[in-house]
């Protein structure tokens, strides 16, 4: 118990400290804080039926998962900084299998979601061969591949697969059986989410009980010991990298096949998953269980801040400046172990 | 195969210059970093602070001097953000540079909001852009004057800063000192050098050229702002800083190569090639030189050891 309060205590210092600084930038540009965080508390959770608190749900979703996908690759000692790339290909791979699979439904749908996983995969595990293969340091060839897999997903939606006649960049509507349902006939909550949960329990239980959870760990906090102990590492590289790569593009098909039932451009980008996925996991330093109550929590800053722009004209955006500067905080109070692993290719 | 050459005329390597300059004062900002031993990958952030300060400075001041000002002023301010968690509260470099990099984000996103209540993007007649210098008998040469000629000053400033912080780096003692800081910090601490102050002083310049990097961006290539302008060009910067080998030479060799696929992406655009493919050149380009450089490493190292 002690423990727990104790490693709680550096994120809850930071999120007091980056809502304070909030505050400042509020009254400085002319509005009042307390009644901007009293709408945005009622914006995440309140509303008719909780409808606000299933929207923050909902938007969790992609949040969690985009944070697993990191974490996962994080707690090896990668620093995958490419979960946007992932997840724009996994969201694209969906929707091209959905729109042209001649098999039934339930089938197609199913091989929506592992066509997802294999594009994301595929994409995370080309950034681990560069690394091992080439010592092309992986912070940054992840980054890189970010813009071409969106310049990508913006060339499929405005010219082959453009649904011309709706004017705009996205593909045509998905046929109406091959979706995620909602879990309750018009809610905002989707099959998605319960996915997510069961990912977030399974890549929690692998990490901490599983052989390859531990070599993965082990990876993370020194690297040249795995080697001693005779574990083919780059082995271990390539299946972490395929593994963060394949969540984040399950989590594009989720938002493909139950949200918007159509890949839009720019729909997965825009919202800020990945990035927003990638504080959560440095939030909760990796750990699976946390990432699903920080993504909870950054989820509901987020659409807290639509209801505090509907309430009191405060632009929604101070919810990213809160949470990257939870993040700084948070930085300064706890010691990250990136960078001195072989993984996280740092400077050159 | 005539078409294709016919892209390499003068208007082309006149936009290179103006492509390679916010890619080459960030990269000399990171490079000064990378030689006190800081991984500074905030540079993005820094660059679009100062994209967006810039606009703001030109706005209400009413002239594009004061923009590079507010440029200059903000993006040092960012920077010293930075320093404070990563040297003064020593935590990690990399969480906190992408922490910067969100944050400007979020920033300039909820300020373009606050102060002009547009969303997206700014224009207006009010912002004034950088003019254009047309350098004495330079531009009165053929072929070379409308190449060198007719840019901002940033743009020439650039290459000042480039020979200047060459001749800091490697032949004042104030250099000697500051890569002595990054070599071997403990070393350096014990000779008197205060490695805090040299890597706090390194990290506010940084912020002050990616400032004037950001001025380019909003007020000498274009004369408004976008949300994201920078648009990954910080990220370029770093990968120009390792390929340079954090020389400033080796930077401006670097910059140019990107600054010559940005440009030659821009081009290519007006001959039907569809955006989208253009637009990711830079990035595979710079992609690609990795390997290169890489490759090249590994030779060396192999030759090294036979």
């Amino acid at each position: 118990m002690i423990d727990l309060l104790r490693t709680l205590r550096a994120p809850f210092l930071s999120v007091l400290g980056a809502l304070a600084i909030g505050a400042v930038l509020m009254l400085a540009t002319g509005h009042d804080p307390l009644e901007a965080y009293a709408a945005m508390a009622s914006g995440a959770l309140a509303g008719r039926n909780f409808s606000n608190l299933a929207a923050t749900l909902a938007r969790a979703t992609p949040i969690v998962g985009m944070g697993l996908a990191a974490a996962i690759a994080f707690r090896a000692g990668f620093f995958n900084l490419g979960g946007e790339g992932q997840l724009v290909l996994g969201g694209l791979a969906a929707a091209v299998v959905a729109l042209t699979s001649p098999f039934p439904a339930p089938v197609t749908l199913l091989a929506s979601i592992v066509a997802a996983a294999a594009a994301g995969g595929m994409y995370a595990w080309l950034a681990a061969f560069f690394q091992i293969r080439f010592e092309v340091p992986l912070l940054i060839s992840t980054l890189l591949l970010n813009y071409p897999a969106q310049s990508f997903g913006s060339y499929l939606t405005n010219h082959p697969l453009r649904d011309v006649p709706s004017g705009m960049a996205q593909t045509e509507t998905l046929p109406a059986a091959v979706e995620l349902p909602a879990l309750v006939a018009g809610g905002r909550l989707h099959w998605g989410v319960l996915i997510v949960l069961a990912l977030a329990l399974v890549i929690a239980f692998l990490v901490s009980r599983s052989v390859g959870g531990y070599h993965a760990r082990v990876a993370g906090l020194n690297v040249q010991f795995l080697k001693y102990g005779g574990i083919d590492t780059d082995k271990l590289g390539y299946r972490v990298m395929f593994l963060s790569g394949a969540v984040a593009g399950i989590i594009g098909s989720i938002q493909v096949l139950a949200v918007h039932h159509r890949f839009i451009d720019g729909s997965l980008t825009q919202p800020l998953y990945a990035w927003t996925g990638l504080m959560v996991a440095l939030l909760a330093r990796s750990r699976p269980l946390g990432v699903l109550v920080g993504g909870i929590f950054f989820a509901a800053v987020q659409t807290g801040g639509f209801g505090m722009e509907r309430a009191t004209d405060v632009p929604r955006e101070i919810s990213i400046v809160i949470q990257a500067l939870i993040i700084l905080l948070v930085a300064a109070r706890t010691r990250f172990e990136f960078g001195k692993t072989a993984g996280a290719g740092g400077a050159a | 195969m005539t078409d294709f050459l016919s892209l390499f005329d003068a208007a082309l390597f006149n936009s290179v210059f103006r492509f390679v300059t916010p890619v080459l004062l960030a990269a000399l900002g990171g490079a000064l970093c990378e030689r006190a031993g800081v991984f500074n990958i905030g540079l993005e952030g820094l660059m679009l602070t100062g994209a967006f300060a810039a606009v703001v400075g030109s706005f209400f001041g009413g002239s594009a001097i004061m923009g590079v000002l507010l440029a200059v002023l903000a993006g040092a301010a960012m920077a010293a953000l930075f320093s404070l968690f990563v040297v003064t509260l020593r935590a990690n470099d990399i969480v906190v540079g992408i922490g910067i990099n969100i944050l400007s984000v979020g920033l300039t996103m909820f300020l373009l909001r606050a102060i002009f209540d547009v969303g997206g993007a700014f224009q207006d007649p009010a912002i004034n852009g950088l003019s254009r210098v047309n350098l004495p008998f330079v531009a009165s040469i053929p072929v070379l004057g409308p190449l060198i000629s007719g840019h901002t000053w940033i743009v020439y400033g650039s290459w000042m800063i480039a020979v200047g912080a060459f001749f800091m780096l490697f032949k004042q003692a104030v250099g000697l000192r500051l890569r002595g800081v990054g070599e071997n910090s403990e070393a350096a601490a014990t000779l008197g050098v205060k490695v805090s102050k040299y890597r706090h002083a390194v990290l506010i310049l940084s912020g002050v050229l990616c400032g004037l990097a950001g001025a380019q961006l909003s007020l000498g290539n274009v004369t408004l702002f976008v949300d994201g302008m920078s648009a990954g060009r910080g990220w370029i910067a770093v990968v120009a800083v390792m390929l340079g080998r954090a020389h400033p030479l080796g930077v401006v060799a670097a910059s140019f190569l990107f600054g010559f696929t940005d440009a030659l992406g821009f081009r290519l655009q007006g001959l039907e090639f569809p955006s989208q493919f253009t637009e990711s050149l830079p990035y595979l380009v710079t992609l690609g030189s990795l390997f290169v450089f890489s490759a090249y490493r590994r030779r060396q190292r192999r030759k090294l050891m036979s």
